[in-house]
């Protein structure tokens, strides 16, 4: 039995299903195995290493192709030629390699290059605190790279959700063609937590779907709404272009505005016509609640913890927290809005989810509150519980 | 069952083993079946430069992963202890090793005061499995994780060719949990 | 070769890809596009097989016109595109095409890794001296004192010599070639590409619109006229005296040796741990704490 075996609840008879202590970071490599990945490529960085670890000792064992390359740039452009080549590609990275990957992510977005980008978000600006929490990349994976380009952001807050969300990425990002961003806490990446995966047989995998028409009929840019879309991999006798310039149907660099209209309209369908495929969110608590907490990660434990706290001194609490942050979920935000009195919003950041509430908060008299901090330690529960309370 | 959540919070420098002991515990907790996270605070130093590690073990679902009141603290240098201390709750038990913390900021009802580096070189030979010593015997007086348990997760985690000196270390935190005992 | 080049060559265009080029009239990097398909023909190397992958960059648009796999990448980094496609698909011949400012320049930490690596593929560096798409902008390959138009008063700038730059790095194939021998160019093209390993072919080409006319080097006759003169081969250049050395592009392969190559140090390893994993024994923990 291998170690990936052991651990992933492969059901033999000596391994009945069983609880088990997993790092966050563990559990996206286990996720990523689950899935499928055969390529990671990528560059070291606290606090993401972890996953990059695991899989330079699993990848060779199963035939799957692990490089580090000489920064996290090259380590994103290989992820995208691996998986131009056929591979189930991603990386692994924090702050700082994220900002430098946002180029590449930009190009993954513009050639429908499907791949999985995990940042394991660390303090910023800059170095800032490798070691300590933050939740200060929510916009920059939205919009990092130049360019209007859709956004797939997933974002778990518990071990178990880490592996179910990067078994997601990797199926979005096949099934819509595209770079699929997973967000984790620090905190998350490094904590340990008594676990129980699910057999493997169970999970729900979406493959890439190859094309079915012979190689001279095949537009790997075609007008198409139905996902999965067909992509065909290097040396399979599509001989196609890929390219980061502005293309048409076939790939080839266009400047005609007709044809640039029809590309970055693909682009934008994928996501909104998709919102009901793409948006999770999780409620917590929102039965009759005047007061709603809006969280996600690991400010949505401690909002958890706070919430039950306040139930059970008879306040109406409750937590709408969203485990796909981009698209962000608008129709479950502005139904919240629309039913509580105050929204609470928590994050480790000056605000940047509160800048979308703000956006959806259509009535001037419904209370919006941001809770931020940015020291490197996170919101606490007791935090949380002293605005609810000052709310009430 | 009574609903419970205890935290452990073990502080002390880096390179002394506490996050290791802080898997184990984790690891020990959840061979019991409990619900447990941990999570730890380092700075960019492998060696040296503070570190602490927080085990929360519950039977019902842990929201925040962190400890904020402590239920029990080992805290291995002065630094350590004098950050820590106030967050002890009342009835928390403080676990000292008297070599490296000499005073304490408030009173504390409930403490062991061992120098269980000395006695760590003592007894093995060698001041490495302190983290276990002082683990073991924090575990046996937390009446939550058995012994069995505990050694099953030593096991688990560390590697065989250490299995042999930290299983000694682990008999010799219990031993020295019942001379606490006996103390109090 | 018993088939007219042109014939050859219109073997391996892309019907679909609508002409004429973005070339200006007179450059020479559809010579140098000539030359590695005659590689690629007389090597009888299968379309689906061959993957060029490229940066940003005149020289950089080769690929959209020929019929193989290929991708047109970021500035600087069609390396590791080129790293990831190889290591995943080992058996597609991986050609990177670049240019001085794309692989020295914005791209020179990923040129030299790939060196180092030895991954097999083979990178053309077409060196035409500066930045000819944008306008003629200085480049790590403009020669000092020479003009463009981000160093109107002259380049101050020491230059890359690319094949010693590569040497360094650990390439295991390192040659030369200009736009103007294309014969010579194209063997010197299929020899990298036979090696097993990182071959770099440094290609000197001209871009008379900007480097050429801010040089006063000519139109693009005289500037192919200046590769022909100017250039000598190994062989001749090792009997000159230094001084007459000086100024003279040097053709030929300088370095060629024999070293494990990456893709096949990879399997080599995934087979030995493959071999050692054994059904029945589970393998050692590896829980204990990072850090």
């Amino acid at each position: 039995m291998t170690k990936k075996e052991e651990k992933m609840n492969v059901p033999t008879e000596k391994n009945e299903p069983h609880t088990q202590l997993l790092q966050g970071n563990e559990a996206v490599a286990l996720g990523a195995l689950a899935a499928g990945v055969n390529f990671f490529g990528g560059y070291p960085i606290t606090p993401s290493t972890e996953v990059a670890e695991y899989l330079s000792e699993e990848l060779p064992k199963v035939g799957g192709k692990y490089i580090m390359l000489e920064d996290e740039i090259a380590g994103m452009c290989s992820v995208i030629g691996a998986s131009l080549a056929g591979a189930k590609a991603m990386t692994a990275t924090s702050g700082p390699g994220f900002s430098l990957m946002q180029e590449a992510i930009g190009y993954a977005k513009q050639a429908e290059v499907p791949c999985v980008v995990v940042n394991v978000m660390r303090s910023g600006p800059s170095t800032g605190l490798p070691t300590k929490p933050s939740q200060g990349d929510i916009q920059q994976a939205r919009w990092g790279s130049h360019g209007d380009a859709p956004a797939i952001v997933l974002y778990p807050h518990t071990v178990r959700e880490a592996f179910d969300l990067t078994v997601r990425a990797f199926n979005l990002s096949e099934k819509y063609r595209t770079c699929v961003t997973l967000l984790l806490d620090e905190v998350l990446g490094h904590m340990r937590e008594a676990v129980v995966l699910p057999d493997p047989s169970t999970l729900r995998i979406i493959n890439r779907l190859k094309p079915s028409v012979p190689p001279e009929w095949y537009k790997h840019y075609e007008e198409n709404q139905k996902y999965p879309t067909p992509l065909a991999s290097y040396g399979e006798g599509y001989r196609f272009h890929v390219t980061g310039l502005a293309h048409d149907s076939l790939g080839f660099p266009t400047n005609k505005s007709s044809e640039v209209a029809v590309m970055m309209n693909r682009l934008k369908k994928k996501i909104i016509h998709n919102i009901r495929d793409l948006v999770q969110i999780e409620t917590f608590k929102m039965d009759n609640a005047k007061i709603a907490v809006f969280a996600a990660g690991i400010c949505a434990r401690s909002a958890k913890s706070a919430v039950n706290q306040a139930r059970f001194d008879g306040i109406p609490v409750g937590l709408l927290r969203p485990l796909t942050i981009w698209p962000f979920p608008d129709d479950a935000a502005k139904k919240m809005l629309r039913d509580v009195d105050v929204v609470i919003v928590p994050e480790l950041n000056e605000g940047q989810m509160c800048r979308e509430i703000e956006r959806l908060k259509m009535d001037p008299k419904s209370k919006l509150i941001s809770l931020t901090k940015v020291d490197g330690e996170i919101i606490t529960p007791a935090e949380i519980l002293r605005v609810i309370r000052e709310v009430n | 069952m009574n609903r419970f959540r205890k935290e452990f919070r073990l502080s002390g420098s880096g390179g002394q083993g506490l996050i290791v002991a802080g898997i184990i515990l984790a690891k020990a907790a959840s061979n019991e079946g409990y619900k447990v996270t941990q999570t730890q605070s380092f700075g960019p130093e492998a060696r040296g430069g503070s570190s602490r590690t927080d085990v929360v073990i519950s039977n019902n679902e842990i929201y925040f992963p962190e400890a904020q009141s402590f239920d029990y603290l080992i805290a291995l240098t002065q630094e350590a202890c004098d950050k820590y201390l106030f967050d002890l709750k009342e009835d928390g038990l403080l676990l000292i090793d008297s070599n490296y913390v000499k005073n304490l900021s408030m009173t504390v009802n409930n403490i062991v005061e061992v120098d269980f580096s000395d006695i760590t070189i003592e007894k093995l030979g060698t001041a490495l499995p302190m983290n276990i010593v002082t683990l073991s015997c924090i575990v046996k007086l937390s009446n939550l994780i058995s012994e069995k348990a505990l050694e099953r997760a030593i096991k688990e985690i560390m590697k065989p060719s250490i299995h042999e000196i930290n299983i000694k270390a682990m008999k010799l935190g219990f031993e020295l949990s019942e001379q606490a005992k006996m103390m109090q | 070769m018993a088939t007219i080049p042109q014939k050859i060559i219109h073997r391996y265009l892309r019907r679909n890809k609508k002409f004429p080029h973005v070339w200006c009239m007179g450059c020479t990097n559809g010579i140098v596009l000539g030359s590695l398909i005659r590689a690629i023909a007389e090597l009888e190397l299968q379309k689906d097989n061959v993957t060029l992958v490229s940066g940003i960059g005149c020289s950089s648009r080769m690929p959209v016109y020929v019929d193989f796999n290929t991708c047109h990448t970021l500035h600087g980094r069609p390396i590791p595109f080129a790293t990831g496609i190889k290591l995943f698909k080992p058996e597609q011949n991986v050609i990177v095409i670049t240019g001085d400012g794309d692989a020295t320049a914005i791209g020179g930490n990923h040129f030299i890794h790939a060196c180092r690596r030895n991954i097999d593929m083979t990178i053309l560096v077409m060196n035409n001296n500066i930045y000819g798409m944008t306008g003629g902008q200085s480049s790590p390959t403009t020669p000092l004192n020479g003009i463009s138009v981000t160093t109107p008063h002259g380049s101050i700038d020491p230059v890359f010599d690319i094949c010693k730059l590569a040497i360094g790095a650990g390439a295991t194939f390192v040659a030369r070639a200009t736009a103007f021998h294309t014969i010579e160019t194209s063997k010197i093209i299929r020899d990298a590409v036979i090696h097993k390993g990182t071959s770099v072919v440094e290609i000197m080409s001209t871009c008379h619109v900007s480097y050429g006319k801010l040089n006063k080097k000519g139109g693009p006759a005289e500037m192919l006229r200046f590769l022909k003169d100017n250039s000598i081969t190994i062989a001749e250049a090792e009997k000159l005296e230094p001084e007459k050395k000086e100024g003279k592009i040097i053709r030929g392969i300088f370095h060629k040796v024999e070293q494990p190559e990456y893709c096949e140090r990879y399997q080599a390893l995934c087979d030995s741990l493959q071999k050692d994993e054994k059904p029945e024994a589970a393998s050692p923990k590896k829980e204990e704490a990072k850090k």
